[in-house]
């Protein structure tokens, strides 16, 4: 598909260490954060309060798309709004002006609310690469009732030992090497 | 989603039992879209299919002979139609208010009924959307309400409330089905997690391959925020624009400032009245009173209670301008509307809307399943009621008395009336098959605050019991 060029490729080799208890999880993270470990993410089944902070994961972008679609949005309505009742065949309604702004707010406003809605939905589905129907699902009760850390091969200063060292003291269930 | 110990209206009781897994919550959640469907629920299905089946003849006989075959005379020129696009509408705004502006206020409980107040704004909204078009009389004409380049070169009045309208509803519809998607998206991964064959191919799509990774929620989050906050001012403004569709006209009873904030609040009192009558019967049929708690409907009543009082505040006030502005054709409607011929429809209005849900005073009888199930309807059948008073009973008197008359329903009014409840149900019925019908994501990060107060008030217990 298109997008995929701009997707990133799986790792080879990662380590996923699986939890039942967010408050582990959270410990986890940041002993990983503490030890260096890059690209962590994690895996769970509702967005657990302070776990991106734990991960180190920067603020999502998304907000920024609607309020730039909104404004968007809102113009153009108005835009139309104006060419339509005023440059393209204006007709007098009822002695009104031809630029009639307070009664073109209900329609700006909701081509603002139209234009910026959508898009965050799209903005949510790109920016988290969907629909991925093909990469596999590491555990399936990840939607369920398990809590996943997940430390994808990253580099030269990848040392699989060691990583299994530190996230075998966090009380995981299990801590396992995935390879593809 | 805040902690909840920050959260200032934690209830004193848990909304969820803290002795629940997270495993509890989707066995509970998914076991009704799992089993074959019972009987009752074949018959109700059944039932509102056929009331659809009927609603739609109706409609395509409406098509063909004209809207004349309804009651419709001339001044009254607006009826049963308008009346229940208002109606439908307001019905709507309830499953947005919850979902929504009840997000931005933090209030958790919301969680476990945000998902079929949301199904029920968008059924309420299409059930609503019928109506506008088929009292068009020629509906095949409806776009032309569209403002698209066309050969006639002519474009919509956009100084029009009845334009207005057409991209307000568009408009809700619309972002409500975004929201409504983004919040399933979670959940439709874990059904897709615990099912198998065609079930996990067709879930499989729905959730778009959702993951549950944190970098994924990150953005979730924000996002269902976002949506949040642009649906609050949204849902405001479609009943505002609605009631503009009277107010901007200059007929008595309905050119007044006060019908935008009166029509909102009384969307909101109706609309979480359908939403109570939906959840007594969801709960009980579909197991759920341990995530549907009496803690739940107890809120909703309280909200019945405010808006309802709202409402009567809005009458009041309405009354009261009337005879103090001085105007006589305003005086006149007003007292038209309670001494006139349609005082039955008035005072149905004032007793279902005003005076019952008082009872609500009451801490037991609003934590009464069948006093909340009675009231819900009666402040339904109120808020039709309401409608069709100030449609109709303003419409049927006007300025000169020749024209004056009286409205009387035929036989295919009633049947729009009652297909239009067979369309919504139908729907809903489907909703509470083939979707989760409670927010399986949301509902655990309720269960993990529950289970960790739960431990803090055992300070015997070593640590927080996770149950996997």
């Amino acid at each position: 598909m298109f997008l995929d060029r701009f997707r990133k490729q799986p790792p080879a080799r990662a380590v996923l260490a699986l939890y039942d208890d967010p408050d582990r999880l959270l410990n986890a993270a940041a002993l990983a954060k503490e030890h260096g470990l890059e690209g962590i993410d994690a895996f769970t089944p509702y967005p657990v309060h302070g776990l991106s902070e734990a991960l180190g994961i920067k603020k999502s972008w998304v907000p920024y798309v609607t309020l730039v679609m909104g404004l968007s949005g809102a113009a153009l309505g108005l835009t139309f709004e104006i060419w339509t009742s005023a440059f393209d065949w204006p007709i007098n309604v009822g002695g009104k002006p031809y630029v009639s702004l307070p009664a073109f707010i209900p329609v700006m406003f909701e081509c603002g609310v139209l234009l910026g809605g959508t898009m965050t939905l799209a903005a949510l589905i790109l920016a988290c690469g969907l629909p991925n129907l093909k990469s596999p699902i590491l555990d399936r009760n990840f939607t369920n009732d398990r809590f996943g850390l997940y430390v994808p091969e990253y580099g030269p200063g990848w040392n699989e030992e060691r990583i299994l060292r530190i996230l075998n003291r966090t009380g995981a269930v299990d801590v396992k090497v995935i390879r593809v | 989603m805040s902690d909840v110990a920050l959260s200032p209206a934690v209830p004193a009781e848990p909304l969820i039992d803290p002795r629940k897994s997270f495993a509890d919550v989707n066995q509970d959640v998914s076991a009704p879209l799992e089993r074959k469907p019972g009987m009752l629920w074949k018959v109700c299905f059944g039932i509102t299919a056929l009331l659809t089946l009927q609603f739609f003849m109706e409609i395509g006989y409406q098509m063909y002979k004209g809207i004349g075959i309804w009651g419709l005379n001339h001044p009254v020129g607006w009826a049963v139609d308008i009346t229940s696009f208002v109606f439908w509408i307001g019905i709507g705004h309830a499953g947005t208010l919850i979902s929504a502006i009840l997000h931005l206020f933090r209030q958790r409980w919301r969680t476990a009924i945000n998902r079929s107040a949301e199904a029920m704004t968008i059924f309420a909204v299409m059930t609503a959307g019928l109506f506008p078009l088929i009292h068009l009389g020629r509906t095949w004409f409806a776009y032309w309400l569209v403002p698209y380049p066309n050969w006639r070169f002519l474009w919509v009045n956009f100084r029009s409330p009845l334009i207005w309208d057409v991209f307000a509803v568009t408009t809700y519809l619309t972002i409500s089905i975004c929201f409504w998607y983004t919040g399933l998206i979670p959940d439709f991964a874990s059904l897709r997690d615990r099912s198998t064959g065609w079930r996990r191919a067709i879930y499989g799509v729905l959730s778009l391959g959702w993951r549950g990774s944190e970098r994924h929620w990150q953005h979730y989050e924000r996002a269902y925020m976002m949506l949040a906050g642009l649906s609050t001012p949204l849902v405001l403004s479609v009943h505002s624009v609605v009631s503009f569709d009277f107010a901007t006209s200059l007929l008595p009873g309905w050119h007044t400032t006060i019908f935008p904030p009166y029509f909102v609040a009384g969307a909101i009192f109706s609309g979480f009245a359908m939403v109570v009558t939906l959840l007594v019967i969801l709960r009980k049929v579909f197991h759920m009173e341990e995530y549907v708690t009496l803690q739940h409907l107890e809120n909703m009543n309280k909200i019945i209670l405010v808006t309802g009082m709202m409402v009567g505040y809005a009458y009041a006030t309405e009354f009261f301008v009337a005879l103090y502005s001085g105007n006589p054709f305003e005086r006149f409607t007003f007292l038209n509307r309670a001494r006139g011929p349609f005082a039955w429809s008035y005072w149905i209005m004032v007793t279902c809307n005003v005076v019952v849900p008082q009872i609500f005073w009451f801490k037991k009888l609003r934590r009464s399943l069948p006093v909340m199930f009675v009231v819900s309807i009666l402040v339904n059948v109120g808020m039709w009621f309401e409608r069709f008073t100030i449609i109709v009973t303003s419409l049927h008197r006007d300025f000169l008395p020749p024209n004056w008359s009286y409205y009387k329903p035929t036989i295919f009014d009633y049947s729009v009336i009652v297909g239009s409840f067979g369309f919504f149900f139908m729907w809903f019925l489907l909703f509470c098959r083939f979707f989760p019908a409670i927010s399986m994501a949301e509902v655990k990060s309720v269960l993990w605050s529950a289970k960790k107060s739960a431990a803090r008030e055992a300070p015997r217990a070593q640590e927080p019991a996770h149950v996997s």
